[in-house]
């Protein structure tokens, strides 16, 4: 058994994630992210000061298109995937906070 | 002195004097034809969600492709602001969720921006500018019921047209010190950007976008204040007031000694009062991670020439330029560069010619004035710029006077018609031979014998009264078309 | 027949796309019930593609390579107007507006798509039973798994429900269930192929590759999707070299990583095979030898951080506002958590969660960072390996098919069926595996050969070479 996560990181990690999930699934993923995260210490304990992280397997730079317009989509057939629309845009339910 | 510069100082002497910290966050839409990482038409004003494709909403699978105009355009700024660009800057994913961001996450850069270190200069003062990065704008949400207020709305529609509009986030240092000093600047950045041709940063339409961060401290100390950040400012005006405010608000803060609170307050226009604004708790772990969907930037040294190449005069330099050159008042100066269509205009009149003095006096009075009073703008005016010069070539070669030329002005701004046309059709071209007009004021002097007699044996006063009469009946007899400059000439002589 | 053969008898007119596709179907029909390789079959879609194909053969105009060659696409990648659910009941009913640039090019190479198959939900799993939809069976034993993700490739073409199979690797998911079926299965270099509408799990690990049945057949298919997109900006510009059909092995050197193939839990069989293959390498005048790559032992632990963290965000626009699933809330972030809540799977919970954990305030540099570096460490061994040696051998998947049921309690034993497979996916570098032979109950194993990046050619003559061996 791990105690590497409380239920409270667990739930706030739920939150930030946008997860409702169950005590019951709080709880399971408690202990299974505790035994994951146990099994990573091995990376987390490296010392691998001086060496870069690699961000992508690929030495790529510069992929650039040029500012030339494409076809957009129909909107018809992008609305009619919408759970849910109204006048021409996408309905939601209220929204209770500004955007950060 | 502004009205937070005399609440700072007090009435008693016992208070302390504050001064504001304020640096400055600039969103700026990118006038690009199509979209950062999407071909769709970067336009403003369509119809609801008719701008869109998989990349810009976010449908699964799609993938973007950065536009190379939008990295032009940062270069450009870059030259024109004085950055650095670094050899490589990446794109970062900012992750929270919210509606309006078909991802729900953000890309845009973090901890290795295009552009880092520059600088503006604003009245004398430079303002240091941390950084200027590329990121994706979000959709636009419409709050329906309840006034169309967030928190009162029944539900909300999202149009996700604008998302994926390239952005520049522009961020000061906390350099600024006062509300104007923060107009000034976001004015000036404002006429640099319009200068190098990257938006047309329009507030009121939301394609500039500003925040501020306020804190206050007492004059004297050096250690930060709690920061404020304001938002919802949707003009310079309303920039000004919202700090001033924030500034007042802080100030009686302190001084009732209540803690400022580290908060983000939204603006309200009308009432003239901010408001601390609701956010999601937790929403403020962003999670940033490079964005393995795109490679680094890497400006070859091709493009770097490239963008320096491609700024023009900037406006602190124009208005040097003009002050200098055309020997006009700096306040002229600024007027005209403020409006970077007319200076244009001004510009092409001066090319072919006219003085510059003239032609600014005729473009930010009259010219300038027909403008604003009609939403025209100085290219579609049927009087090009040539035309003004041939007006100012008549008024300097004595066939108009001012005020003809006022009204030769008028037609010529309102009828396609050269100015010598209109003169011609008119016939008021002004009597400025000196023989002529010298018969005409021999004629006028013989025939008021009295007045003349009146005019000699007349003190100070008198006589004064008695040339106006003169100059009057001259007039008259020329149907206003006299020169008045000869006219005063010839009378001197005349009445010795 | 192989699949090239029957692409060349359609080009040649000797026999109708139609026939072939009827074929496969027939085979569908005759055993799909006890596989469920399928979440869709696209009986109408493959007929009529069929048709077009054969009409292409009467006008004189040649289809293409993959002239009336059924192909299985995995269902994470889209299909305009054609349902691509990712196995996740957030995703179901959703018909995509556009189509995949793979799909695009097996359509214009001639080839047929025939059906939509199952895999673990998102991508997230190596048995294919993380499905909304059922788990897929192995057609060797319909008792046991097919591996994953991509079981219903594998398995459609082991149990010739398809010509050929296209499926997606991360970590594993094309030869770890290839593996597992007894068919040919690669991972091509990072960028090779176009991931423009395959739905993102990991993307810096994230590959399109084939399946098929022979080594030849997946050459063929490689060599139909392969090459630049400029709709995907991690898309290499260059031209692949063709692959062509040398098997012949004479000089090259050969390497067999110690550290991917003495692993815990390894099936002795499994192990032999790699040997046997090594040993009938060298009879074939290849220099064999032991070698090291020593920070593969931290791929696993990297790539569990990597991979959720990616995944993390790439999976956070199921929200319920623009396609998919909605479960309704008061506010839109109750209606947002409730319908992921509800969407999701277990697994794919699991690992947004850890994702999340791995990429949150306090906690990157420990997690994601470090396994970043991690990765730098990975790709520099495999350098110094490669400095010396032309291709490497290991095994694909530590064990041979594992019984339904066996691993989904225990995440972490799921996650170590792909510790030989990872090492690849974080260096970006090309690696196929050859089915050679078989082991304990009958079950197939198969040889993992891996290549440095661009390095399809080479790593194709090896597995030629080791697929001659078999026969
Ligand atoms: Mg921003
Ligand atoms: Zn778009």
């Amino acid at each position: 058994m791990s105690d590497r996560l409380s239920h409270t990181d667990v739930e706030h990690v739920a939150n930030l994630a946008r997860l409702a999930l169950s005590p019951d699934e709080i709880e399971q993923f408690t202990e299974q992210l505790g035994v994951i995260l146990d099994h990573a210490e091995d990376v987390a304990a490296l010392d691998l000061d001086g060496v870069e992280p690699t961000a992508h397997p690929l030495p790529l730079v510069n992929v650039l298109r040029p500012d030339d317009v494409r076809p957009c989509l129909d909107r018809d057939e992008v609305l009619a995937q919408a759970p849910e629309a109204e006048d021409g845009r996408f309905r939601v339910p209220r929204i209770l906070g500004e955007a950060p | 002195m502004s009205l937070i510069g005399m609440l700072m100082v007090g009435e008693s002497g016992a208070m302390p004097e504050y001064e504001a910290v304020i640096g400055l966050e600039v969103h700026v839409e990118l006038s690009t034809t199509t979209k950062l990482f999407c071909g769709c038409p970067n336009e403003f004003g369509s119809e609801p969600n008719t701008h869109v494709c998989p990349v810009c909403l976010g449908l699964p699978g799609s993938l973007p492709v950065l536009n190379r105009e939008v990295v032009d355009y940062a270069l450009r700024l870059g030259a024109a602001m004085h950055f650095d660009v670094p050899p490589e800057s990446i794109f970062h994913r900012k992750n929270y969720f919210y509606p309006d961001m078909p991802k729900d996450y953000q890309v845009s850069q973090y901890d290795a921006p295009i552009c880092v270190n520059g600088w503006m200069e604003i009245d004398g003062t430079r303002i240091r500018i941390e950084r200027a990065h590329m990121e994706e704008d979000t959709g636009k949400t419409q709050h329906i019921g309840g006034g169309g207020r967030i928190h009162d709305a029944t539900h909300s529609l999202v149009d996700y047209n604008r998302a994926g509009v390239p952005l520049m986030e522009i961020v000061s240092q906390p350099d600024i010190r006062s509300a104007e000093q923060a107009r000034a600047y976001v004015s000036e950045l404002r006429g640099v950007l319009q200068a190098i041709g990257v938006s047309d940063v329009k507030m009121e339409e939301g394609s500039m976008r500003v925040d501020a961060n306020v804190s206050i401290r007492p004059v004297g100390t050096e250690a930060l204040g709690t920061k404020v950040e304001v938002k919802n400012m949707n003009s310079l005006r309303s920039l000004g007031r919202a700090i001033d405010y924030e500034i007042a608000r802080q100030i009686a803060a302190m001084e009732s000694g209540e803690r400022i609170v580290q908060e983000t307050r939204g603006w309200h226009e009308e009432e003239g009062v901010s408001e601390g604004m609701r956010s999601k708790e937790g929403s403020n772990d962003y999670r940033y991670f490079p964005e393995p969907d795109l490679v680094p930037v890497a400006p070859s040294e091709e493009m770097r020439t490239e963008a320096r190449a491609a700024v023009p005069e900037l406006p602190a330099d124009r208005r040097a330029r003009l002050v200098a050159e055309w020997g006009i008042a700096a306040q002229d100066a600024r007027v005209l560069v403020d409006n970077p269509a007319l200076a244009d205009y001004a510009d092409a009149a001066v090319a072919v010619g006219a003085p510059g003095k003239d032609v600014a006096n005729w473009c930010t009075g009259e010219i300038l004035g027909f403008l604003n009073e009609t939403g025209l703008s100085p290219e579609v005016l049927p009087l090009p710029p040539d035309g003004l010069a041939e007006l100012i070539g008549l008024v300097v070669d004595g066939t108009l006077s001012r005020s003809l030329a006022k009204d030769v002005l008028d037609e010529c701004l309102t009828e396609p018609k050269r100015p010598k046309q209109v003169v011609a059709e008119r016939g008021i071209a002004q009597v400025s031979d000196a023989g002529e007009l010298g018969a005409v004021v021999d004629e006028v002097l013989a025939t008021n014998e009295g007045e003349l007699a009146e005019y000699r044996a007349g003190d100070e006063k008198l006589r004064g009264k008695k040339r106006s009469f003169f100059f009057g009946q001259v007039m008259k007899a020329t149907d206003r078309k006299a020169d008045t400059a000869l006219l005063n000439r010839l009378l001197d002589e005349r009445l010795g | 027949m192989t699949a090239r053969s029957t692409a060349a008898a359609v080009r040649g007119g000797e026999r109708s796309a139609r026939s072939v596709v009827e074929e496969h179907l027939a085979a569908i029909d005759a055993r799909e019930a006890d596989i469920h390789a399928f979440n869709l079959v696209m009986r109408d879609d493959a007929l009529a593609a069929a048709a077009a194909v054969d009409a292409q053969v009467l006008r004189g105009e040649d289809p293409g390579p993959l002239a009336g060659l059924p192909v299985a696409l995995k269902d994470n990648l889209c299909t305009r107007g054609v349902p691509t659910t990712c196995s996740s009941k957030i995703l179901e009913g959703w018909e995509p507006p556009y189509t995949a640039t793979v799909v695009e090019r097996v359509l214009a190479a001639g080839g047929v798509p025939i059906g939509k198959t199952n895999l673990d939900e998102f991508a997230m799993g190596s048995s294919t039973e993380n499905s909304a939809f059922g788990a897929t069976r192995n057609p060797h034993d319909v008792t046991r798994v097919p591996g994953g993700s991509s079981g219903g490739s594998a398995a459609a073409v082991a149990a010739g429900f398809a010509a050929l199979g296209l499926g997606s690797d991360t970590g594993g998911s094309i030869r770890q269930p290839a593996a597992l079926c007894g068919v040919v299965g690669l991972k091509p270099t990072y960028g090779r192929v176009s991931r423009y509408g395959l739905i993102a799990f990991a993307s810096s690990l994230d590959q399109i590759g084939p399946f098929a049945a022979t080594v030849d057949d997946a050459a063929l298919l490689l060599e139909a999707i392969w090459g630049h997109d400029p709709f995907d900006s991690t898309s290499i510009a260059s031209p692949p070299d063709p692959l062509g059909d040398q098997a012949d092995v004479s000089g090259l050197r050969v390497g067999i990583v110690e550290e991917l193939t003495d692993v815990d839990g390894i099936q002795p069989e499994v192990k032999a095979a790699v040997e046997r293959a090594a040993a009938g390498l060298e009879d074939a005048g290849a220099k064999v030898e032991r070698v090291k790559v020593p920070s593969c032992v931290y791929g696993l632990s990297a790539y569990y951080l990597i991979a959720p963290a990616e995944a993390s965000s790439n999976l956070a626009r199921y929200d319920g506002v623009r396609y998919g699933l909605r479960v309704d809330g008061a506010d839109v972030a109750e209606m947002n958590a409730k319908t992921r809540a509800a969407g999701f799977g277990a697994e794919v919970k699991r690992r947004i969660m850890l994702g999340t954990y791995a990429l949150s305030a306090g906690y990157y540099d420990a997690y994601y960072g470090q396994a970043q570096r991690v990765r730098t460490l990975i790709i520099r061994d495999f350098a110094r390996a490669y400095e010396s040696i032309d291709v490497l051998l290991s095994p694909t998947s530590p064990t041979t098919a594992f019984e339904l049921g066996a691993k989904t309690a225990d995440p972490l034993a799921m996650y170590l069926s792909d510790v030989c497979t990872i090492p690849s996916n974080l260096a970006g570098h090309p690696a196929i595996t050859v089915p050679f032979g078989t082991g304990a109950s009958d079950l197939p194993v198969g040889v993992q050969v891996l290549a440095p990046a661009l390095g399809e050619a080479v790593m194709f003559r090896i597995a030629r070479a080791i697929e001659g061996l078999v026969s």
